[in-house]
């Protein structure tokens, strides 16, 4: 009887070990299936209930709570010794996005302990097989693939796997208002920029509209790295597909400047850069990519007269000598800068009768700021070129003559100066008097 | 000539005129130091002079401020002339010795005086005015009208534009620059030199200033002036007494003031312009 309750005892031991084996497989295979975040989920809480269950039996099945028992301690003399830390706080574990998981769901390589040494690396292409595969291409997987440097990869960004919170927690490094800074690690670093070649833009961009209304408002609507870059699939800007390369770069502002976006594309830059014209301006020509200030912001109205005449030489030019252009030289927005005439995103040729400068529309767009214009007013040059005897020959002529006037004037008087100093001078060593007579 | 004569002095400027050159040549430093700093408005020193003054508004209204005071004094002159035209029937104030007006003499002077230069001939005997001294006059009356006009056309375009084409704006700020570059540096070279700075007067002709000038002087400076205002009788209708010693004192400050803005005015105009 003792013996048959003891083969029945040790066939319990039997099945139940069976049971264990095949829960154990179960999870094996659940993981190498596991494509989704539910399906690892379930497999977790598989595992746990089959060790909780078979907390007794003779096999290892390991619980969060038995690798917690060794990486908890921070106190642990063998776990410090270790180059890469392996350390894990279970209570900043516990309010993480990973938390529902257990350890081994990631490290997939554990099945008992003591476990092999060493484990080997997660892959977050498991669960994240798109992120993954789009972070391969993007320019931080080739950079790395280039060099056997230490390029960003998930963690650099999303942060300690244990503490991982959701890109919508306040705590995520990724949460909006506060990638800038996560990106600007390397990006705002610039020593390392420097090295590697990379933009160093952190700073820029904090200075800039965008990062002001980040840092200063909290905006969560206010553009941030990812929001013009992408995230996992952010390609270099030289790439047609990236959201930043230049043909690109309307869409992408026009995610949130939609109204200006349709005005852009209806002007003759847009329409320029439609029709694949080489160098057509787009947002970031006029506005800059990092640095974007508000348009308000006295500097950059000034700077930018500059920014059109990168492109538009000789109008700067002759704007420059016309007072509008002294103003602005001078530092100061009191009058006309381009845009005040041209219209900024909606500018159109003159030839464009919708154009704030075609001759009909000039009266209104004078009288913007002078009162009491006429017809005859707007005849005004607003880029007048003294030297094109065609575009205004009474102008040519006048420059003509002033030239010649201040010429003929300083060529005699400059002579006569100089002759009379020279003459004045050697007075006391060759004349008898103080220059009444000369030599006889 | 007796111990006496070099006490004796004799007035060459009325008041009026003496406080007409005060008022031209304030505004006129003020109309240089503001125009010049938006004509060569890409320069720092422009800017900075235009942030230290006020900025761009207060720059302008300091320009027309000083632009309405000389126009002032110009039509206050202008009405002088005619005063005494008609009413007071001046006939010396268009042709003789007097008078602003070239003359003969004044080709004749020039011509004797760049022998003179070349060591060819004696220095030419002057009457009241040296014909550099009408060219000054002249530079300065024309360069008031031209700017002058040219600056109120641009003050009230629109007004002008209901008259003349708005083109001639384009002009007129031509026009008005480089007239005014014409101005500043001839007053600040020429003019300078040729009132104060030549050796014969260097540091200063005080006369401007204290409306006097000594017997002595006159006599070497203006002979012929000095011998028919001697025989006729009116140079002792002159006589002054010697200019006190504030008023020099006051001269000397107000010459070194101006010539200072001058020089310096003129150098930060000379560089900025020839390099581009």
């Amino acid at each position: 009887m003792a013996q048959g309750s003891r083969r029945m005892v040790s066939g319990l031991g039997r099945i139940a070990c069976a049971i264990a084996a095949l829960l154990l497989c179960a999870v094996a295979m659940g993981h190498a299936a596991a494509a989704t975040k539910a399906a690892t989920t379930k497999a977790a809480a598989t595992t746990k209930a089959a060790a909780t269950t078979n907390a007794a039996a003779a096999t290892k099945a390991l619980s969060d709570k038995d690798c917690l028992g060794c990486h908890n301690l921070k106190a642990n003399a063998k776990l410090q010794a270790r180059p890469v830390s392996v350390y894990v706080n279970a209570e900043t574990f516990q309010p993480s996005v990973h938390s529902t998981l257990g350890c081994v769901s990631c490290h997939s390589d554990i099945h008992a302990f003591p476990h092999p040494d060493p484990v080997k690396p997660v892959s977050c292409a498991g669960c994240h097989p798109n992120q993954t595969s789009a972070y391969a291409a993007s320019v931080h997987a080739i950079a790395k693939r280039g060099t056997k440097q230490r390029f960003p990869a998930c963690l650099d960004c999303h942060g300690n796997p244990h503490g991982m919170r959701a890109k919508t927690d306040p705590k995520s490094r990724v949460y909006p208002l506060n990638l800038p800074r996560t990106c600007g690690t390397c990006h705002g670093n610039a020593e390392l920029a420097k090295k590697y070649g990379f933009p160093d833009v952190y700073g820029l961009y904090m200075d800039s509209i965008h990062g002001f209304a980040l840092t200063s408002d909290g905006l969560l609507v206010a553009a941030t790295c990812a929001s013009c870059h992408g995230a996992h699939d952010i390609l270099s800007r030289k790439d047609p597909k990236s959201r930043t390369f230049p043909e690109n770069v309307p869409a992408t502002c026009g995610t949130c400047h939609a109204g200006v976006q349709v005005n852009y594309l209806a002007g003759a830059h847009g329409k320029a850069m439609i029709a694949g014209r080489a160098n057509a301006p787009v947002c970031t020509n006029c506005h800059t990519s990092h640095q974007i200030a508000q348009v308000g912001v006295v500097n950059w109205q000034l700077k930018t007269v500059a920014t059109c005449g990168n492109c538009h030489k000789a109008r700067l030019q002759s704007y420059r000598d016309t007072f509008h252009g002294q103003v602005t030289e001078l530092g100061f927005v009191a009058t006309a800068r381009c845009w005040s005439c041209h219209g900024s995103h909606e500018v159109l040729k003159a030839s464009d009768p919708k154009s704030k400068v075609a001759p009909a529309n000039l009266p209104a767009t004078c009288g913007k700021c002078h009162q009491g214009v006429t017809a005859s007013f707007v005849s005004y040059e607003p880029h007048p070129n003294p030297h094109d005897r065609r575009q205004n020959p009474a102008l040519y002529y006048a420059a003509l003559f002033m030239n010649l006037l201040l010429l003929g004037v300083f060529f005699f008087f400059g002579l006569h100066t100089a002759l009379w100093l020279a003459r004045s001078l050697t007075v006391g060593s060759r004349g008898k008097d103080n220059g009444v007579s000369g030599e006889q | 000539m007796n111990s006496n004569d070099s006490d004796r002095y004799y007035f060459r400027f009325s008041l009026g005129q003496r406080y007409l050159h005060g008022l031209v040549m304030v505004t006129f430093l003020g109309l240089a130091a503001t125009g010049m700093t938006l004509r060569f408005s890409e320069r720092g020193w422009a800017r900075w002079l235009a942030e230290t003054t006020g900025g761009f508004t207060a720059v302008l209204s300091l320009h027309k401020f000083c632009a309405v005071l000389l126009s002032a004094g110009f039509l206050y002159h202008i009405g002088d002339i005619f005063f005494r035209a008609i009413i007071k029937k001046d006939r010396g104030l268009f042709f003789g010795p007097n008078s602003m007006t070239p003359q003969p003499k004044d080709a004749e002077d020039l011509f004797k005086m760049l022998r003179w230069f070349l060591w060819m001939g004696p220095q030419p005997e002057f009457d009241h005015f040296a014909y550099w001294e009408k060219f000054d006059y002249w530079a300065v009356f024309w360069g008031m009208a031209i700017i002058g006009a040219t600056g109120y056309m641009m003050w009230f375009g629109p007004f002008f534009a209901r008259f003349v084409p708005g083109y001639l704006l384009n002009i007129a700020l031509l026009i008005h620059g480089e007239e005014a570059l014409l101005a500043v540096w001839f007053i600040f070279i020429v003019h300078f030199f040729n009132s104060h700075l030549r050796p014969e007067k260097f540091p200063l002709d005080p006369v401007i200033f204290t409306g006097r000038v000594s017997n002595e002087e006159y006599q070497h400076e203006r002979p012929l002036d000095y011998s028919r205002l001697s025989e006729s009788g009116t140079l002792e209708m002159l006589r002054s007494d010697p200019p006190p010693r504030w008023l020099k004192n006051f001269s000397r400050l107000i010459a070194v003031v101006a010539v200072g803005i001058g020089f310096f005015l003129l150098a930060l105009t000379w560089i900025a312009f020839w390099s581009g």
